[in-house]
């Protein structure tokens, strides 16, 4: 138990991200836009031994609750992943990530000569076609995003 | 009762239209029929704008025949102007402006989704005149008239789609809405322009599809042949389109053995897929299309005007 306590310590106040597949923890920070120059302490835990899926990511952020849109972006890159919010070294809040039925200005359109690529005024915007495997449809286009390309344009 | 309510209605996708719907545009086109000969004050007073971005002289003067065969006036630019209207503007503030001008809206676009986002910014109805490599559903909507006109019904037809299936816009829209009809569609393409998987992810558990290359193999059993160009301006570079370019001819050998009520379509213009030794036989019906165009066209204009219910 001394190694698991060195490599994730216990946090204050603020959200632990677990369960995310092995190696998508960089994703589910980027998707949150979070750079790591907001003089927040933040743990980042990759590949570290699971129960449930061999290996998992945790990310520990302190002194920042995420919010339900925030949680439903994770679901892009990390369907499995579980939060806590956490105060007073308590978890208060339990959450699941779910996938929102439509996902605006998040991403960008693959296709290229998609108007929503172009300087229009149009926010980007997918209806979700299927969680697992992924599958986005555009609003504007129809072209249809999978994970690998949903992970490429983060 | 169907509320078939389409005064007011954008028609950006054939998506977005059930085949009811569908039925109800083409008994309204079988109604215009006459007044396409006659001509007619239906639509006296309004004005349709035809917005191209995009060289298609043929799909704009049918737009601008069909107002003019209903009484309506007709204004907008073709690809010539574009380049003063693009200077810094964008679509949607084009549309904006021109709003004011027009009681509807006939819009192409190089980029895919255009008609979509021109609708949402649009007080005035949206016909989509090809938007992209995406759909052209007033292009689909004829094709269906055409084969019920010629054909009685669309249900029980075995239609082959030939050609390019992957760039051409007419195909898709097309594939839609036959998906929508009791029918077995053939998808004959060379294999670098076979349909694309979010077309065939919309038809093939709604009807029976076939893929392949072989267009003889498939002639003998065929109700409709709907033929499609090769578009070289499709092509991200000269020499894949060179390695497709005349996969298939549609001349007298080949329909030796096609049935004996086969027609034969085709959006135009044509490059060489069809012989001119064919334009002689019963069944190139390609000419009549459009002259149905025409028809389709007045009838959705009438429609989204409100002057037909
Ligand atoms: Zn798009």
């Amino acid at each position: 138990m001394v190694e698991k306590e060195l490599r994730v310590s216990k946090i204050k106040d603020g959200t632990v991200i677990d369960h995310i597949s092995g190696g998508y923890a960089l994703d589910v920070v980027k998707i949150l836009g979070i750079t790591g120059r907001e003089k927040r302490v933040m743990t980042i835990a990759i590949n570290v031994p699971s129960k449930r899926f061999k290996v998992k990511d945790i990310v520990k952020i302190e002194g920042r609750a995420l919010n339900t849109e925030e949680v439903n972006k994770i679901a892009l890159v990390a369907p499995h992943a579980t939060i806590n919010i956490i105060r007073d070294y308590c978890v208060v809040e339990k959450l699941e990530v779910k996938l929102p039925k439509v996902i605006e200005g998040i991403l960008k359109c693959v296709n290229p000569a998609c108007i929503s690529n172009s300087n229009e005024p149009a926010v980007s915007k997918f209806y979700v076609q299927s969680e697992e495997p992924l599958l986005l449809k555009c609003h504007y286009c129809g072209y249809l995003l999978e994970r690998a390309d949903v992970l490429q344009n983060l | 009762m169907l509320n078939l309510e389409f005064k007011g209605r954008d028609i950006v996708s054939i998506e977005d239209f059930s085949r009811e719907e569908i039925n109800y545009i083409l008994n309204i086109s079988r109604s215009m029929e006459p007044l396409a000969s006659k001509g007619s004050d239906m639509l006296k007073g309004k004005i349709l704008a035809t917005l191209f971005f995009e060289p298609s002289t043929r799909t704009r003067l049918s737009f601008e025949t069909a107002m003019l065969k209903l009484g309506g006036a007709v204004i907008g630019f073709a690809e010539a102007e574009v380049a003063s209207v693009r200077k810094g503007e964008n679509l949607a503030d084009t549309i904006r402006t021109v709003e004011n001008y027009a009681d509807v809206i006939a819009l192409r676009h190089p980029l895919d989704g255009a008609a979509k986002l021109a609708a949402e910014f649009s007080k005035v109805p949206i016909l989509n005149a090809g938007s992209g490599s995406e759909e052209h559903p007033t292009q689909a909507l004829m094709d269906l008239y055409t084969m019920q006109k010629e054909k009685g019904k669309i249900d029980g037809l075995k239609i082959a789609l030939v050609g390019d299936l992957r760039y051409g816009r007419t195909v898709h829209s097309l594939a839609y809405a036959l998906s929508l009809y009791d029918i077995k569609l053939y998808l004959i393409s060379p294999e670098s322009l076979k349909m694309r998987k979010e077309v065939i992810h919309a038809v093939e558990n709604k009807i029976s599809v076939v893929e392949g290359t072989d267009l003889e193999e498939v002639i003998p059993q065929i109700d409709v042949l709907y033929v499609t160009r090769i578009q070289k301006e499709r092509f991200p570079d000269a020499a894949e389109y060179a390695k497709v370019k005349g996969t298939y001819k549609i001349d007298l050998k080949l329909l030796k053995n096609a049935k004996k009520d086969l027609i034969i379509l085709h959006p135009l213009p044509r490059l060489d897929e069809i012989a001119a030794e064919v334009d002689a036989t019963p069944q190139a019906r390609y000419f009549q299309q459009v002259w149905n165009g025409i028809v389709v066209r007045m009838a959705l204009l009438a429609l989204v005007l409100g002057a037909v219910k």
